[in-house]
């Protein structure tokens, strides 16, 4: 594990046991509602829907009897790269519209300066990054549903994961109330953590040894997605099996196209 | 009606330059009608890009640069015998290609101007496109691009601006006269200040796919923040920019049926192009085999892994195509004089060198996208929309009518009246 500390700053980070999702997808329909993510017209093209919390299904290659899958849910990603602060879609983003939040470790995006030149987009390996090619869109009566402390993409803008920061901010708010500086590890987790029925995300402080995922990241069914790109991600995900772990970083070689779909 | 088409006849002959032929004048308009017509289809699509946003193109959430990064990254590199030609004419001293410049600077205003406009499409909050000079981001290679690319537009403005004042009619005014004479007099400056402006953004350019550490396809190790391929774009600029403006001269030529530039002149403009293409591919191949055997592996990636994958188009082809037909090839035959001094095997040598030029830039943006980097997901496919062609189309309408209007009323070839006797 190469994950860098910058001090004791809290750095909030998620910790998903694969080993326990089941790949129901409540966790993608609460962020959804959470973040006012929209919808399009028409659903079908899935290449430019967005879903900031999206679940890949992937398979060892393996034929019958010997096949097995995982779900994997992947929120965006919130690099820090190889010094903090270095994620790969802030500095190349020319407007700074997108941010690394230091205090927090989270990368934010500015939707009213995000012009929608997508550099950003192209320099995330993870995919986590949407542009809203569509006019946002609420069928039917959901528009009344609109989460207040999030605002409303509009067309031509990039969008992505927050880790739910208007949920941090609201409990930030009531703790400098309290007269507290700091949170405890449940007064700040994101919407898709409580929604997984079979507990299988984490949320909290890696750097805070009290919270879970502390511990959890040093687990040694830990892993990260891509993680030879550098990119330094916060979020871990959890396996027993090897396969699994081979197959969410690239290994030069024959197996390489391995978990790719086949095509028919 | 007789009388007014008479009258436009000769309002139009008066505007020519003196001394030379051009087309007889209802030919000119047909002309003008045919590609004003591919104008306004190009137009139109632009206008439903605007109107109903992004959507209207193939592009998806894996393909966020797609053709229009593609045409931006390719016409610069070709608009780059402006700043190169400059270079050499007016730094290095090579007096010759004076006779050549005014249509360098030419290609150079079309291709610039065309960029910022397919920039101006391929945004999706065009309004807000002033951001990225009000809220400059100076670590982002996109910010280098829009101020070198804004300023040295500016410099191309500049340099084409004697060119039109010297129009027949215009000359005829003593201040214009005078102030044309001006500019070419501290032309050197603005060259001077061309070719220090071009070397950053075409290498910021270059540096767009280079600094992105996510993208194995695309990084490349470096000096400073700068990536090889900041000097590798910039260099290939310099190279191939002079063998486009030797191919838009020798499709003049053609279609004018007029010799516009003399042997000695396209003679010396080839050889220093083969010879950059030639330095430039010493350069490249050494670049390519430190990312094939060091960088990409250190990521992950074998160099077959990008080029061997199950439902694409992209193979080892396309790196024989960038590298030996559009590299190697028009480098040695514009290097050796006997085959340069061939006039079929020259326009071979061009048209390949722009091929290669436009082949690199295509890989550097499209390949580094549809490769994909989650071990389980699959080659991602792209192929454009007719408003995303028709918005490509339409910088190649707009540069013909451009150069068609500056060559029937600008002296845009010195040596057209000598080469040409009545």
């Amino acid at each position: 594990m190469i994950h860098k500390e910058e001090g004791n700053l809290p750095r909030y980070g998620m910790v998903i046991d694969l080993d326990k999702c089941t790949g129901c997808g409540a966790c993608m329909v609460a962020c959804q509602s959470e973040n006012n993510v929209p919808f399009k017209e028409n659903e079908t093209n899935k290449l430019d829907s967005i879903t900031w919390m999206r679940i890949f299904k992937v398979s060892n290659g393996e034929p019958f009897p010997g096949t097995e899958m995982v779900y994997l849910p992947r929120p965006c990603q919130h690099c820090e790269g190889q010094h903090p602060g270095h994620p790969p879609c802030t500095s190349v983003c020319p407007a700074t519209a997108t941010d690394y939040d230091h205090a927090t470790g989270v990368v934010s995006q500015i939707y009213t300066r995000c012009f929608g030149c997508r550099y950003c987009m192209t320099a995330c390996p993870y995919l986590v990054r949407y542009f809203n090619w569509w006019d946002p869109h609420f069928p039917a009566d959901t528009e009344k549903y609109l989460s207040p402390d999030v605002s409303v993409r509009m067309r031509g803008v990039v969008e992505k994961c927050s880790f739910c920061f208007h949920r941090f901010q609201r409990a930030m708010d009531k703790a400098y109330y309290e007269g507290r500086k700091e949170l405890e590890e449940m007064e700040y987790q994101t919407a898709c953590t409580q929604a997984c029925p079979a507990g299988a995300i984490t949320f909290g402080d890696l750097n805070n040894p009290h919270h879970q995922v502390h511990k959890l990241k040093d687990s040694p069914r830990a892993f990260r997605l891509l993680e030879k790109l550098g990119t330094n991600p916060k979020v871990y995900y959890l396996s027993s099996k090897k396969w699994v772990r081979k197959a969410c970083d690239n290994e030069m070689g024959k197996e390489h196209n391995k978990y790719r779909p086949k095509r028919k | 009606m007789q009388s007014v088409w008479e009258k436009i006849k000769s309002l139009d002959a008066a505007l020519q330059p003196e001394g030379v032929q051009r087309a007889p004048l209802w030919k000119f308009l047909l002309w003008l009608g045919a590609f004003g017509a591919v104008l306004l289809w190009g137009a139109y699509a632009a206008f439903l890009c605007w109107y109903k946003g992004l959507n209207q193109t193939n592009m998806n959430d894996a393909y966020g640069f797609a053709l229009w990064i593609w045409a931006d990254l390719a016409v610069i590199a070709l608009g780059g015998g402006a700043f190169f030609t400059g270079f050499l004419r007016y730094i290095a001293g090579k007096k010759p290609l004076a006779n050549i410049i005014n249509y360098a600077v030419l290609i150079g205003f079309i291709c610039y101007s065309s960029a910022l406009l397919i920039l101006g499409i391929d945004v999706g909050q065009p309004l807000r496109g002033w951001f990225i000079f009000w809220h400059a981001n100076v670590h982002s290679m996109l910010t280098e691009v829009a101020f070198c690319l804004s300023c040295y537009f500016a410099v191309l403005c500049i340099e084409y601006l004697p060119l039109v004042l010297e129009n027949r009619q215009l000359d005829r005014v003593p201040f214009i006269h005078n102030l044309s004479h001006n500019f070419h007099e501290t032309m050197a400056v603005f060259a001077a200040t061309g070719a220090f402006l071009s070397f950053f953004h075409q290498g910021s350019l270059g540096g767009v796919s280079g600094v992105l550490y996510s993208r194995p396809f695309g990084i490349r190790e470096g000096v400073f923040i700068w990536p090889w391929t900041f000097f590798l774009f910039t260099w290939s600029a310099a190279a191939y920019g002079p063998s486009f403006t030797l191919m838009l001269t020798k499709i003049t030529e053609g279609i004018t049926r007029k010799k516009l530039v003399s042997d000695q002149v396209v003679d010396l403009l080839a050889k220093i192009s083969g010879w950059m293409i030639l330095t430039y591919l010493i350069a490249k191949v050494a670049d390519t085999v430190y990312w094939a055997l060091v960088t990409a592996p250190e990521k992950g990636f074998a160099f077959m892994d990008f080029y061997n994958g199950e439902g694409t188009a992209y193979g080892l082809w396309i790196l024989v195509l960038e590298l030996i037909i559009g590299g190697l090839i028009p480098a040695v035959i514009l290097v050796i004089p006997k085959l340069r001094q061939n006039k079929a095997l020259l326009i071979v040598a061009v048209v390949l060198a722009v091929v290669g030029v436009s082949i690199n830039r295509w890989v550097m943006i499209l390949q580094m996208l549809a490769v994909p980097l989650y071990p389980f997901e699959s080659w991602y496919q792209y192929f454009p929309s007719w408003q995303e062609v028709a918005t490509t189309i339409l910088p190649v309408a707009y540069g013909v009518l451009l150069i068609s209007l500056s060559h029937r009323y600008l002296p845009v070839f010195p040596q057209e009246r000598e080469l040409n006797p009545a």
